[in-house]
């Protein structure tokens, strides 16, 4: 690998100082995206600030209703948490089918969420779960955090402290791998709650979106024959070597499907 | 250079590394540890797997300075003199391995396993096998292998 200056910091506020004093500077979380993206030499920055030693990053806890969790948590301590198991076990699911244990006990999900790759999972829970990010900086809405294929609302200079989630009646993700990398062919996640249903869909187009018209008809009334005559608009999904845009449409409305006979 | 301190295998470590230093390398070429192996390099075949604070890792997904302060499980660690550990002797009396390059990672990451959960199913075993690549046995005989240990 190339060669970069390693920084360990203990604060947030150590970190965004060298994030405005180093040339051209990247923080290191869990590292397993950052880590082979410096292999690959698809990213090479001149420092990398390390924040996994920040203390209070860590720690997930129900507060005001609402389910928050720590940037620094893996995937792991997601999956396993008896508060996520205990207020959104879809979302403890989800953690669950990322990667394999080991990503598990490394990936983080503020790393993730920060990276915003069209195909990872946790940008479904987000948007389904009306999610809050808290920064450095500030505070976003999921649906306006996504921007595009790998591109968020944060700047270089803004860390993602951790994620405050609503808490649902009830949620379900499912998901298909890409039977090579695991990622998500598609996945969709969908929370009910008191007045309303969210579905939201990640890897079969650029960025996460919501199905609104599914959700209007599942608010109606929460069954598999409510969407039947729903088709799904797949003509700007993804469409490459993996699946067509027309599979990935296919797939969305049998995924929405199972999701819909879990939670009934 | 960043200063670590780790334990490694119970023995304490202080050295200084390159910044842009994998765990692995730092294992392999400059302590010797070469138990540990590199199959991809690409987060993706399991051969680099070591504890880290107890849990299974990949090591070549690893910066060595980010180990600093924490403890460390090889391949090493794992045999008391001549005396294989239980997961080492079953994967021997299953034949679970051939050119054995994935074992040192899937014995680790077996070992990991049996820690967090005594008694897995075979389905269970399979799954927490996703990350781990075997070119040459077709993972029956490491399936067996584990459900031996289990017992053991
Ligand atoms: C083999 C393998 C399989 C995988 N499978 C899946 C999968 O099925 N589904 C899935 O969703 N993901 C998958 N991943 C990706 C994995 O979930 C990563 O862990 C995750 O995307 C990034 O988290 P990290 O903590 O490792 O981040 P890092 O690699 O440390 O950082 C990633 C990026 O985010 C930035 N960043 C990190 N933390 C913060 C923060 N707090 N604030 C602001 N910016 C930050 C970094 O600067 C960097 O640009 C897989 C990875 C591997 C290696
Ligand atoms: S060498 Fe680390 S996963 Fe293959
Ligand atoms: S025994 Fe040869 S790769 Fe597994």
């Amino acid at each position: 690998m190339y060669n970069f200056k390693y920084h360990k910091v203990n604060t947030i506020q150590e970190a965004v100082s060298l994030l405005s004093s180093c040339e051209d500077p990247k923080i290191l979380a869990g590292g397993h995206t950052l880590i082979p993206t410096l292999k690959q030499r698809l990213s090479q920055p001149s420092d990398i600030i390390d924040i996994s030693t920040i203390k209070d990053l860590s720690s997930i806890s129900i507060q005001n209703n609402k389910l928050m969790i720590g940037a620094l948590c893996t995937h792991n301590d997601v999956s396993s948490s008896p508060d996520v198991i205990s207020t959104i076990d879809g979302l403890s699911e989800l953690a669950k089918k990322i990667g394999d244990p080991q990503v598990r006990h490394r990936g983080t999900i503020g790393g993730s969420v920060a990276n915003a790759d069209p195909a990872a999972d946790y940008p479904a829970a987000l948007v389904a779960l009306k999610a809050v990010i808290h920064t450095s900086k500030s505070t976003y809405q999921a649906e306006k955090f996504f921007i595009d294929m790998f591109q968020t609302a944060i700047e270089t200079d803004e860390i993602i402290r951790g994620i405050e989630f609503e808490i649902p009646i009830t949620s379900s993700y499912k998901k298909f791998k890409n039977p090579a990398s695991g990622y998500a062919m598609a996945g969709v996640f969908i929370a009910k709650f008191d007045n309303d249903i969210r579905v939201a869909v990640t890897g079969a187009s650029s960025v996460v979106f919501r199905l609104r018209e599914v959700e209007e008809a599942l608010t109606n009334k929460f069954n598999i024959s409510s969407i039947e005559n729903i088709s799904i608009d797949s003509s700007n999904f993804n469409d490459d070597i993996h699946a067509s845009s027309k599979y990935r449409g296919n797939l969305v409305k049998v995924l929405v499907e199972e999701a819909i006979s879990d939670l009934i | 250079m960043t200063k670590i301190n780790t334990s490694i295998n119970g023995k304490i470590y202080s050295d200084e590394v390159e910044d842009n230093t994998l765990l692995v390398d730092f294992l392999r070429e400059k302590l010797g540890l070469t138990g540990t192996h590199v199959g991809c390099d690409t987060s993706q075949c399991g051969a680099c797997v070591v504890h880290l604070d107890g849990n299974s890792v990949k090591s070549c997904t690893t910066l060595a300075s980010q180990v600093e302060g924490k403890e460390l499980l090889t391949i090493e660690g794992l045999a008391k003199d001549d005396d294989l550990h239980p997961i080492q002797k079953s994967f021997q009396n299953n034949h679970a391995l051939q050119c054995g390059f994935c074992t040192p990672g899937l014995v680790m990451s077996s070992l990991d396993l049996l820690n967090k959960n005594k008694n897995p199913s075979e389905y269970e075993i399979r799954e927490w096998f996703e990350g781990h690549i075997c070119r040459c046995t077709g993972y029956k005989n490491i399936i067996k292998a584990v459900q031996e240990a289990i017992a053991l």
